[in-house]
């Protein structure tokens, strides 16, 4: 691989040896990227599977990747919102709503299609992010406050629906293509072409970018750490179609493929990613959030695009309450909406994105996500409880945040 | 100035309220492609209102304005940027996050044709491209890279948002106090910039407290006190002293 140098002449960074100071310069300037997160992340693997054996069994991991989905998906939620120095405090019960609401319209009293269930569910969600937006932007009112009144308003209206349906404050859900979202698998072939397909994809344009800078004489990515991160790519393919294609059905039953789940934040993330980086629409949200005053006069209708964020906001909340019910197989009037949003700002700032607006990716809500569900699933696993499991996640946000204000330091503008 | 050139944007009497307070009066001058003019004043002698007048920003209460012959009235700032207008006010409109090409093209960015030839994907790799030929005309050599404006130092960034305005600018560029809060090294780079805009045949007015700045890189020196122009003559009939003396109104 580090044979297919791409022309680095004239670039002076482009040195294997320099790969260290670039790395070095980068933290510096408050671009570290996620690797320090990472290599966090793997630390805490290690220490889960030295004090549990059973933390990396194909079983377990399936399980933490479903557990980190909710926390992936209410994360990009959220990184739409905080990359405009906004927040959406209702997005956990917003999630709850719109699967609480495809839940009871696919039920035996309605018996909708589960598609047009999950179009409701999703519209509804989606209207109440519009709701908020035109709140925000129309009297002008800090998110914070208009969504934490939606966050207490959504919860109440939660309530009201679910136990209206005099089933006891809980609904199960009795139809097969909504369970289907999380207990069902893509075969092991599609998993594998899946898989594979996704890692030479992402590895070409890695290279195919990296060369075309560096042949325009742009600042470019040595060789060595261009093989790290296509290396780092196909292990991680690798491991994931081993973990998914193993049986981990147990003694009785055989399961084996990628559970829908995960191909839907596959998705989602690899959309919202593309329009932030492809689209007017997500190169005006960074300008919008790192100086609207400068976005406006760039001729930018500024109010549209903050309303469209908080409208993707609604939506992708929705998306995570299908795989939400569809998880815990229904809804409960008991969901905890609160902790739920709060995971997922958490999730979004470990994994880099600023609370002030301009500065995230969507990424940063996987990396993010993968860290909560972790600490929660391995926490679990060596018995330590609610206690234990709330004071790490704490720790491990404030060293994300402490980490992102160095770096913030760092770089020559302060916002 | 020879009088058959046809003045890029003109002013006639133009007159300016706030309730009860004048903020112009009867302000009236001629500006001509490829000169700096510098614009000059004490606090509250109506520069500010004046460059909204000329920017769009608001309207005059009476008066004409006159950009390359026609004239206009502007509903919006738009309408002046489309009349080949540029303004940079005192604060940088630069979006911190985002790379310089992206910047430069901000609001105008280049698409690839989608589909349907209508939703079409950002095209980077042009915008970078015509971004840096851009700036490199106005002498600006910042390296074009991953880059984003906020790794930049003050007078780099101020010297891309003025290439910005240069590089979209038909006309005329109206820079706001442009070299405010920068060192002096920085300010050079910036007085580089202007010129270089001027030689490309566009018309600057630079705005600026830091009067030896103003007499270093203007062509003539437009003097507003209590909202009126009292002297507009070539820059090399004023001094420091004099300047000074025809803001503060002490000499005439």
């Amino acid at each position: 691989m580090s044979t297919e140098t791409p022309s680095d002449a004239g670039v002076a960074q482009s040195t294997n040896a320099g790969v260290l100071r670039l790395m070095i310069t980068r933290f510096r300037r408050g671009d570290s990227g996620m690797i320090p997160i990472v290599i966090g992340l793997v630390i805490l693997c290690i220490y889960f599977q030295v004090r549990s054996s059973s933390f990396l069994s194909v079983g377990n991991l399936t399980n933490l990747m479903i557990q980190a989905t909710i926390f992936i998906l209410l994360g990009i939620a959220e990184v739409w919102l905080l990359l405009l120095g906004e927040i959406d405090l209702s997005a956990g019960y917003n999630a709850g709503l719109g699967g609480g609401l495809a839940t009871i319209l696919v039920d035996q009293q309605f018996h909708w299609p589960w598609y047009l269930a999950i179009v409701a569910g999703l519209a509804a969600s989606t209207f109440f992010g519009a709701l908020w937006g035109m709140l925000v932007i129309g009297l002008r009112l800090p998110s914070f406050i208009v969504t934490l009144a939606g966050q207490l308003g959504l919860e109440g209206l939660l309530l009201w629906v679910v136990d209206s349906q005099g089933t006891g404050g809980s609904i199960s859900i009795t139809q097969p293509d909504l369970y289907n979202i999380v207990y069902g698998d893509l075969t092991p072939l599609f998993t594998i072409i899946l898989v594979v397909g996704t890692v030479a994809l992402l590895s070409f344009s890695l290279i195919r970018r990296n060369s075309s800078r560096a042949a325009r004489k742009l600042e470019s990515v040595p060789a060595l750490l261009m093989s790290i991160r296509i290396g780092g790519l196909v292990i991680a393919g690798g491991l994931l179609i081993l973990i998914f294609n193993t049986d981990r059905g147990g003694k009785f039953t055989s399961i084996r493929g990628m559970p829908f789940a995960i191909l839907i934040v596959g998705v989602v993330l690899g959309g919202c990613t593309f329009i932030m980086n492809k689209t007017k629409p997500g190169r005006y949200i960074y300008a919008i959030g790192g100086n609207a005053e400068a976005a406006r006069r760039a001729g930018i209708a500024v109010n549209r695009y903050r309303l469209m964020a908080f409208m993707m906001t609604g939506l992708i909340s929705g998306i995570a309450g299908l795989v939400y019910v569809s998880n815990l197989n229904g809804i409960s009037d008991g969901i905890n909406g609160g902790t739920l949003v709060l995971y997922a700002v958490a999730a979004a700032v470990i994994g880099g994105t600023s609370l002030f607006g301009g500065r995230g990716k969507m990424v940063h809500a996987l990396i993010g996500g993968f860290v909560i569900a972790t600490i929660y699933n391995g926490m679990a696993l060596i018995q330590l409880g609610a206690p234990q499991q709330y004071i790490a996640t704490a720790l491990v946000l404030l060293a994300a945040v402490t980490i992102d204000s160095l770096a913030r330091r760092g770089s020559t503008l302060v916002h | 100035m020879s009088t058959e050139r046809e003045p890029i944007l003109e002013l006639r009497n133009i007159n300016k309220s706030y309730g009860s307070v004048k903020a112009l009066t009867d302000v009236s001058f001629k500006a001509y492609a490829g000169e700096v003019i510098g614009l000059v004043g004490d606090n509250g002698a109506g520069k500010s209102s004046l460059i909204k007048t000329i920017s769009g920003v608001h309207n005059a209460d009476s008066g004409e304005l006159f950009v390359d012959g026609i004239q206009r009235h502007w509903k919006s700032p738009h309408d002046s940027m489309a009349a080949g207008i540029e303004t940079l006010y005192q604060d940088s409109g630069l979006a911190p996050d985002l790379t310089i090409g992206s910047n430069i093209f901000l609001g105008r960015e280049l698409t690839r044709n989608g589909p349907l030839g209508k939703f079409g994907f950002l095209d980077q790799k042009s915008m970078e491209r015509q971004a840096l030929e851009e700036l490199e005309k106005v002498g600006i050599t910042v390296p074009l890279s991953k880059r984003t404006v906020s790794q930049l130092s003050g007078g780099q960034r101020q010297a891309v948002a003025i290439g910005r305005a240069a590089m979209w600018a038909k006309h005329v560029i109206i820079l706001d106090e442009p070299t405010n809060h920068l060192g002096a090294r920085q300010s050079l780079e910036v007085l580089k910039v202007i010129r270089a805009a001027r030689d490309q045949g566009l018309c600057v007015l630079f705005i600026s407290h830091t009067l030896p700045h103003v007499l270093e890189v203007t062509d003539r020196i437009i003097v507003m006190r209590l909202g009126k122009v009292v002297k507009d003559s070539l820059t090399s009939e004023y001094t420091v002293e004099s300047l000074l003396g025809t803001i503060t109104g002490l000499n005439t």
